[in-house]
C-alpha cells in the first residue's frame, strides 16, 4: 500500500457558481503543464475534486510543484482503495502509522456514495476502533487531534488522506485575462506581477532598456526576474523597449523637475501602444503610495492621465518590508538586488517634483513632438519569451 | 588497466573536460568585472548555479561552489561553529567521519567547543536513539556523513533530519561526498541544512565542489574578500570548474536514474565471487551503498596485495586516500568493533557506472592468485 494520489482542493473557485467549470478546466491544464516533466503522472477531475495520479512517481517534487500553482487551496497525499470496508480500514491504518509526531488522531468519514452500506458516523467508529486495536500509544482526540484521517467514500472509489499541505490559493492563471507588467529590475515590480497572477491574470512584461547607459546585465536581470515569475504561470513574454533616444531627449529638453514625470508618462504611452498591439487590457505596475517621488498622489494623477487602460497597482497600500518579504519568498529578491544600473537609476533629476501638476506637464510636453520616437520605440522592441527552463541556455550550448 | 578506486577519485568524463577547456578558453573574463565580457562570464556562472540547483531541487541562492569535499566540510563546520558559538558550543558527530570532519571537530575542540563522537554498530551505522540522546540545549550542529567512504555503510541521515527539524537552533550537516550520484538524498525540506558534495567523485575535475546551504542558515566565512559566492566564499570564481561540475552533476544524475540497477548487479556479483575466496571476509554490510565493498584478508598486509595487483594494472585501495598513508589499522573498521586481524588487513573496492563484469572477474581471479601466492610464501 502507498500514497498513490494527490487530492487537490480548490479555494475561492468553489464559489464560482455556473462558471466553475472553466476555472477547473484551466486549473487542470495548469497542473498538467507544470507536471509535464512527469509523463507518468495523470491529472483527473471528478465532481468537486481534482486528483493527481502519481503512478509510482516520488510525491515530494510533485507536491513542491503543485505548491506553486495558483488556484490550489490545499492538497493532500491520498490512498485510493475500493469501497470496501477492510481495504478502507487497512489504508487508514497505513496513513496513521506513516505519519510522524502523532499521538492523537481523529477519523472523519464523508460518505458521498450513499450506496455504501455503513453510515458516516458509524464508519468513523469502525475505523477508529480498527486503528486503536491495531496500534498502541495513540488516543482519539476529536477536538484538537495531531492528525485527522479523512476518508471520502465516493462513487468511483474511496480516498484516504491525512496531512494537509497548504497551497497558494488565488485563482488559476489564465482565468482573468492578461496584463502588461511594467518590469524594472527593482524589488517591487516582480512582486506586483506575482500578486496579479495570484488573481488569475496572465502576464506579459515590458522593460525599458537604455543601452549603452544600461548594460546587458541589467537586461538579463529583468529576464531572470521574468523567468522566476514563470514558475507561477506558464511562459512570460518580455518586451524590451529601446528607450535611450527618447530618454535622452526628455532629459535634454524638459525642465529638470518635470523630466521624471514626463518619462513615466512616456513609459505609460508606450505600454498602452504595446497593449493595443498585443490585445492586452490592462497595465500593472509596482507602484506603492508614497515610496518615491513618482508614487505620490499628485504624481500618479499626472502620470495616469496618458492612458485610458485600467492600471493595476497590487502593491499600492503595502509597506516596503511586506513587499521584501514576498520577494524573498518567491525568490526574486536575490535577483532584484543585483547592483546594475537601470533606466530609472541613471537619469535621475536632482530634485524631481513630488507634486507635479497636470497643466504644467501638458504645457512642457506640448513643446516637443515625440510621436515618432514613441512609434520607433514600440516598433524596435525586442520580444523574449521566457519559459523558465534555463532560458537562453542555447548560447552556452554544450558547456553545461 | 582496471580501475577500482572510484571512491578516491573518478576518471573525469571527456565531456566534462571538454567543457572545462572551452570555458577556460572562451570565457576567461573575471565574472565580477563590470564590462560586457565579464557579464558573459557571470551569466554563465549563474546558469551553472541554476542548473545545479535544479538538479538538486533547491534554490540557486543555496548553492556555493567550493574547491571540493574538504573545503565544503570545513566551511560548514567552522562556519556554523564561529557564527553561532554564542548559542552553544556543542557539536555531535560520529566516530567514522572523514578526516576533513573529524579533524575539523578536533580543531574546534581546541577553541573551546565540545564534541560528542557517537559510536557505530558492527555494520558501521549510528543509532538514531544515540543521536536523540546526545542532543543538548547548547548543541548547535550535528554532522553525519551519508555514505561511509571506507565501508559503504549508509547513515540514517533522513531520520536524523526529521529529528533536527524539531530543534530550530540546531543545524544539520550531511557529508554526501560518497553518496552523490549513487543514492538519492532529498535536500529541500528534509531537515538537512548543509550538504557537502565533491566534483571529482562524480567524474568531474579535481578542485571542484558544492556546498548546499539552506537559505535560513548563516555561516561565518572561512575566506573573506570580494563577497563572491553569496559572501560565504570570497575569491575569483573558478568558472570553468563550476560549469564543468554542473555538467558532471547532470551526467551522473542521468546515470543514477537510468543505470542504478547496474551498480547493484556489479555489487552482487562481486560480493558472491569474493565470498567464495578462501581467506576473504567481507566487511561491508548487506545494506550499503552499491559502489563500495570493503573486505579483509586476515594475515596479509593490504599494502602488499595492492602492489601485487598494481603490477597487473589493477588499482584498488586500502581505506580513504586521505588517511591511507598513515597507519595500517582502519579506524573505521575499529570503530565497528571488528577484531585486529580484520582491521589491519582491509581492502576497498569502489566501482563506477563504467565498471564492467569482465573487469570484476579478472580482478577476482588475480586477487585469488595473489592471495594463494602470498600464503604459500608466508606459511
Amino acid at each position: 500500500m502507498e500514497f498513490d494520489h494527490l487530492l487537490i482542493r480548490y479555494g475561492e473557485m468553489a464559489l464560482k457558481g455556473k462558471n466553475i467549470k472553466q476555472f477547473i478546466v484551466k486549473l487542470q491544464e495548469n497542473i498538467q503543464q507544470k507536471l509535464h516533466d512527469y509523463p507518468k503522472v495523470k491529472v483527473k477531475r471528478t465532481q468537486g475534486r481534482m486528483f493527481v495520479q502519481l503512478n509510482g512517481q516520488d510525491p515530494e517534487p510533485i507536491i513542491a510543484k503543485c505548491k506553486q500553482i495558483f488556484g490550489i487551496q490545499s492538497l493532500s497525499l491520498a490512498i485510493k482503495v475500493e469501497n470496501e470496508e477492510q481495504q478502507i480500514k487497512d489504508a487508514a491504518l497505513y496513513a496513521l502509522v506513516n505519519s510522524n509526531d502523532v499521538k492523537t488522531f481523529k477519523v472523519s468519514v464523508k460518505r458521498i456514495d450513499k450506496n455504501f452500506p455503513i453510515r458516516s458516523q458509524q464508519m468513523n467508529q469502525v475505523i477508529g476502533g480498527h486503528l486503536l486495536s491495531n496500534t498502541s500509544g495513540y488516543t482519539v482526540d476529536v477536538h484538537h487531534p495531531d492528525l485527522e484521517i479523512k476518508v471520502e467514500i465516493r462513487t468511483e472509489a474511496t480516498y484516504i488522506t491525512s496531512s494537509v499541505v497548504p497551497g497558494l490559493g488565488g485563482l488559476p492563471v489564465g482565468t482573468s485575462g492578461k496584463t502588461l507588467l511594467m518590469l524594472s529590475g527593482g524589488i517591487d515590480s516582480p512582486v506586483a506581477g506575482y500578486l496579479a497572477m495570484k488573481r488569475g491574470v496572465e502576464i506579459e512584461a515590458i522593460h525599458f532598456h537604455s543601452p549603452p547607459f544600461t548594460s546587458e546585465r541589467a537586461k538579463q536581470k529583468v529576464l531572470d526576474l521574468a523567468s522566476k515569475l514563470t514558475e507561477y504561470g506558464n511562459s512570460v513574454k518580455v518586451h524590451v523597449i529601446p528607450f535611450t533616444k527618447l530618454q535622452q531627449h526628455i532629459f535634454r529638453e524638459m525642465p529638470d523637475g518635470y523630466a521624471m514625470t514626463i518619462m513615466r508618462r512616456m513609459m505609460f504611452r508606450i505600454s498602452q501602444m504595446l497593449c493595443e498591439r498585443e490585445n492586452i487590457l490592462s497595465i500593472t505596475t509596482g507602484e506603492s503610495l508614497g515610496q518615491v517621488a513618482s508614487q505620490t498622489m499628485e504624481s500618479m494623477h499626472a502620470i495616469n492621465e496618458v492612458t485610458s487602460l485600467p492600471v493595476l497597482r497590487p502593491l499600492i497600500a503595502m509597506d516596503k518590508n511586506d513587499i521584501i518579504q514576498i520577494s524573498r519568498r518567491i525568490n526574486t529578491y536575490d535577483i532584484s538586488i543585483r547592483p546594475y544600473e537601470d533606466c530609472c537609476t541613471i537619469f535621475v533629476p536632482k530634485s524631481p517634483k513630488t507634486r507635479p501638476s497636470r497643466e504644467k506637464v501638458n504645457y512642457f510636453e506640448g513643446q516637443m513632438d515625440v510621436t515618432e520616437m514613441l512609434h520607433e520605440a514600440v516598433q524596435n522592441s525586442e520580444t523574449v519569451r521566457m519559459t523558465g527552463k534555463l532560458d537562453t541556455m542555447q548560447e552556452f550550448d554544450g558547456l553545461l | 588497466m582496471i580501475y577500482l578506486d572510484n571512491s578516491a577519485t573518478t576518471k573525469p568524463h571527456p565531456e566534462v573536460l571538454k567543457s572545462f577547456q572551452q570555458v577556460s578558453e572562451t570565457f576567461f573574463a573575471n565574472p565580477s568585472s563590470i564590462h560586457q565580457f565579464g557579464g558573459e562570464a557571470e551569466k554563465l556562472l549563474m546558469k551553472a548555479r541554476e542548473q545545479v540547483a535544479q538538479l538538486l531541487h533547491v534554490d540557486s541562492g543555496e548553492i556555493i561552489f567550493t574547491s571540493g569535499g574538504t573545503e565544503g566540510n570545513n566551511t560548514a563546520l567552522k562556519g556554523i561553529a564561529l557564527q553561532h558559538h554564542e548559542r552553544g558550543k556543542h557539536i555531535i558527530t560520529t566516530e567514522i567521519e572523514h578526516p576533513s570532519v573529524l579533524e575539523t571537530c578536533q580543531s574546534l575542540e581546541k577553541l573551546g567547543f565540545e564534541v560528542t563522537y557517537l559510536p557505530v554498530n558492527q555494520n558501521g551505522v549510528v543509532s538514531i536513539t544515540d543521536v536523540k540522546e546526545a542532543i543538548r540545549n547548547d548543541t548547535i550542529l550535528i554532522t553525519v556523513m551519508h555514505v561511509n567512504n571506507e565501508l559503504g555503510s549508509i547513515q540514517p541521515v533522513e531520520e536524523i533530519g526529521q529529528i533536527a527539524k524539531q530543534y530550530p537552533k540546531l543545524m544539520f550537516h550531511v557529508d554526501d561526498v560518497q553518496g552523490l550520484g549513487k543514492l538519492p538524498l532529498q535536500l529541500a525540506e528534509s531537515g538537512i541544512d548543509l550538504c557537502t558534495m565533491s566534483g571529482h567523485k562524480i567524474h568531474g575535475v579535481k578542485g571542484t565542489g558544492i556546498l548546499y546551504v539552506n537559505k535560513h542558515v548563516r555561516l561565518f566565512p572561512l575566506i573573506h574578500g570580494g563577497n563572491q559566492e553569496h559572501a560565504v566564499r570570497s575569491g575569483t570564481e573558478n568558472l570553468a570548474g563550476a560549469v564543468s561540475l554542473a555538467k558532471a552533476l547532470r551526467l551522473i544524475m542521468v546515470k543514477q536514474k537510468n543505470d542504478a540497477t547496474k551498480l547493484y548487479k556489479l555489487n552482487k556479483y562481486l560480493r558472491s565471487e569474493l565470498g567464495k575466496l578462501n581467506g576473504v571476509i567481507i566487511n561491508t554490510p548487506e545494506q550499503a551503498a552499491p559502489h563500495i565493498i570493503n573486505f579483509s584478508v586476515p594475515g596479509l598486509k593490504p599494502e602488499v596485495l595492492i602492489h601485487m595487483l598494481g603490477e597487473q594494472e589493477i588499482y584498488i585501495s586500502t581505506k580513504s586516500a586521505c588517511s591511507s598513508k598513515l597507519t595500517d589499522e582502519s579506524k573505521i573498521l575499529a570503530a565497528c568493533d571488528l577484531d585486529k586481524a580484520r582491521t589491519t588487513s582491509a581492502l576497498r573496492i569502489s566501482i563506477s557506472y563504467d565498471t564492467t563484469m569482465e573487469e570484476l572477474a579478472t580482478f577476482v581471479k588475480t586477487l585469488d592468485n595473489a592471495i594463494k601466492q602470498l600464503k604459500e610464501v608466508l606459511e
